[in-house]
């Protein structure tokens, strides 16, 4: 099959239109949060995600409004769990997720069996988009990269070192908080082309690859997003003419930069 | 004289525990404060205090001579996260001059070159272009208070800035805090576990202790004090020192 047959589909283009920023988001966010071992929260927020959606699709509502502020909610809850040392994050997270997952199981099984509507919300499809993905999806995107730009240094400040910024002052809590909120709203549009069980690798994969060889805080950012988009465009293809499953695709082109970026930086400090 | 910090009848409790009560002290412009005592016996506690991450349960920290408290130039402990962080030498020391901005966070000129004057004053010019996690432990600690120093006005705080650091790093260090003290007329505090190079280097001693004895003072009053005698295990033998000692046996005897 001839890839550039892909671009004659609508649904291809508007996958495109909701995957590249998405990933180009999820890649931007996903350096401070791993930087902030904060990686589990994208997979914890991607599960609720999935039990807002399988009860919206349960009872005949639009996924998008009922997802966004639930998974926003969320956001806020697991940030305030992380940073109450009283409770381990970790296990927090790894409740949270597997419960939401649980709760939206059951529901929409209860209404409707395991239909394909679910396996969708799991494993992702291009298909399964709408237009009106489309358009939130370039408009959040927007609003990501736009904030992001604004505060990028105090950002990197916050994640660099926390107390040092709470003592000069800066509003440690308004920043986690602004980085939270983005992360749920990419992970609510991300998940449904990559599927609740791999958007969390949207947001750790590039991060993780950039910082193998990147040596500054910018070349990491920058490094991830280009590789982020080229990752999704491989996986994309790849899923279109060889008939994979696209998340898992994708994921797997993530893969394959992790590992050879992995190999350079050996090779280079050697 | 103007104070730049005067801590007034602060308590500070953690965890619902009272840390230390009706703490006073004063510090003027110059002075080498080093804050020092047991494990759990509050310096860190007042650390936060100070710096406004902890509020008092009691009391006020009242800053003077013009300082604001986000003027502080903090040099925290590293935290994990530091060890692999994938920063520039120069984006960390810039990041200092965050303080001065009120929302938007862009660096101007003037910034720049304070970031690289300061980074001269502290010797690590030829590192600006390296990467923080490939340095030494000694230089990392250089590059954050070059950092600290960005954001500082008058007053610089630093905790336990030699903790794993070699003996020639230790010895460098201490000269750099030294100079910024003499030379800057920099106003230091320092939380330090080493007593020896407290005593030898800082203008004034602030002792807490887990059994809620407090001392402030000079360090050449220190050194002859109650407390200061028992933590130091010197070979003084003025009077104060002798009564000090003989107290203290007498109180040890079962």
């Amino acid at each position: 099959m001839d890839i550039l047959s892909m671009f004659e589909h609508t649904f291809m283009i508007r996958a495109l239109i909701i995957g590249i920023p998405v990933s180009l988001c999820a890649s931007l966010l996903g350096v401070s949060l791993v930087l902030k071992r904060y990686s589990m929260i994208g997979d914890g927020l991607s599960h609720v995600g999935f039990g807002a959606l399988a009860i919206a699709s349960a009872f005949n509502l639009t996924p998008l409004p009922v997802a966004i502020p639930v998974v926003v909610i969320s956001a806020f809850l697991l940030l305030r769990i992380s940073e109450n040392s009283k409770i381990k994050g970790d296990s927090a997270i790894a409740l949270i997720s597997s419960s939401a997952l649980a709760i939206g199981v059951t529901v929409a099984t209860l209404r409707n069996g395991m239909n394909t509507d679910i396996s969708n919300y799991l494993f992702g499809s291009i298909v399964a988009t709408s237009d009106f993905d489309a358009i939130w999806s370039v408009c959040l995107s927007g609003i990501v990269i736009i904030l992001l730009r604004i505060f990028y240094n105090k950002i990197f400040a916050v994640t660099f070192d926390e107390n040092f910024s709470k003592a000069t002052g800066i509003k440690v809590n308004f920043y986690n908080t602004v980085i939270a909120i983005l992360t749920a709203l990419t992970v609510v549009l991300g998940m449904r082309i990559m599927g609740t069980l791999l958007i969390s690798s949207l947001i750790i994969f590039p991060a993780l690859s950039a910082m193998q060889v990147c040596k500054t805080f910018r070349q990491v950012i920058v490094t991830s997003a280009i590789l982020s988009v080229i990752c999704f465009f491989i996986g994309i293809s790849v899923s279109y003419t060889a008939g994979t499953p696209v998340g898992a695709s994708i994921v797997l082109a993530n893969l394959t930069a992790f590992v050879i970026f992995t190999v350079v930086k050996n090779i280079v400090s050697h | 004289m103007l104070s730049v910090l005067r801590c007034n009848n602060v308590t500070m409790s953690y965890d619902g525990n009272t840390v230390f009560k009706d703490l006073n002290f004063e510090i003027h412009r110059g002075d080498y404060l080093c804050i020092v005592g047991e494990n759990g016996s509050g310096k860190s506690t007042l650390m936060k205090g100070i710096l406004g991450l902890r509020s008092a349960s009691y009391g006020e920290f009242i800053f003077g001579d013009g300082l604001q408290q986000t003027e502080i130039g903090y040099l925290p402990q590293q935290t994990g996260i530091q060890k692999d962080f994938p920063a520039s030498v120069w984006e960390v020391v810039l990041s200092g001059r965050l303080n001065k901005k009120k929302f938007l966070g862009f660096y101007n000129k003037e910034d720049k070159k304070i970031a690289w004057e300061n980074m001269e004053k502290i010797g690590i010019p030829s590192l600006k272009k390296r990467c923080y996690r490939e340095l030494s432990g000694g230089q990392q600690q250089r590059v954050l208070l070059a950092r600290a120093l960005c954001s500082a006005e008058k007053l610089i705080l630093l905790d336990e800035p030699v903790v794993g650091l070699d003996p020639v790093a230790t010895a460098q260090m201490y000269t750099i805090i030294k100079n910024l003290n003499q030379n800057d007329n920099m106003t230091v505090i320092m939380v330090s576990h080493d007593i020896i190079s407290a005593v030898n280097y800082a203008s004034h001693i602030l002792h807490l202790s887990v059994s809620g004895e407090i001392f402030f003072g000079t360090t050449q009053e220190y050194q002859h004090s109650e407390l200061g005698s028992r933590f130091l295990y010197h070979n003084c033998h003025c009077d104060d020192c002798e009564k000090h000692k003989l107290k203290h046996i007498h109180q040890s005897k079962p």
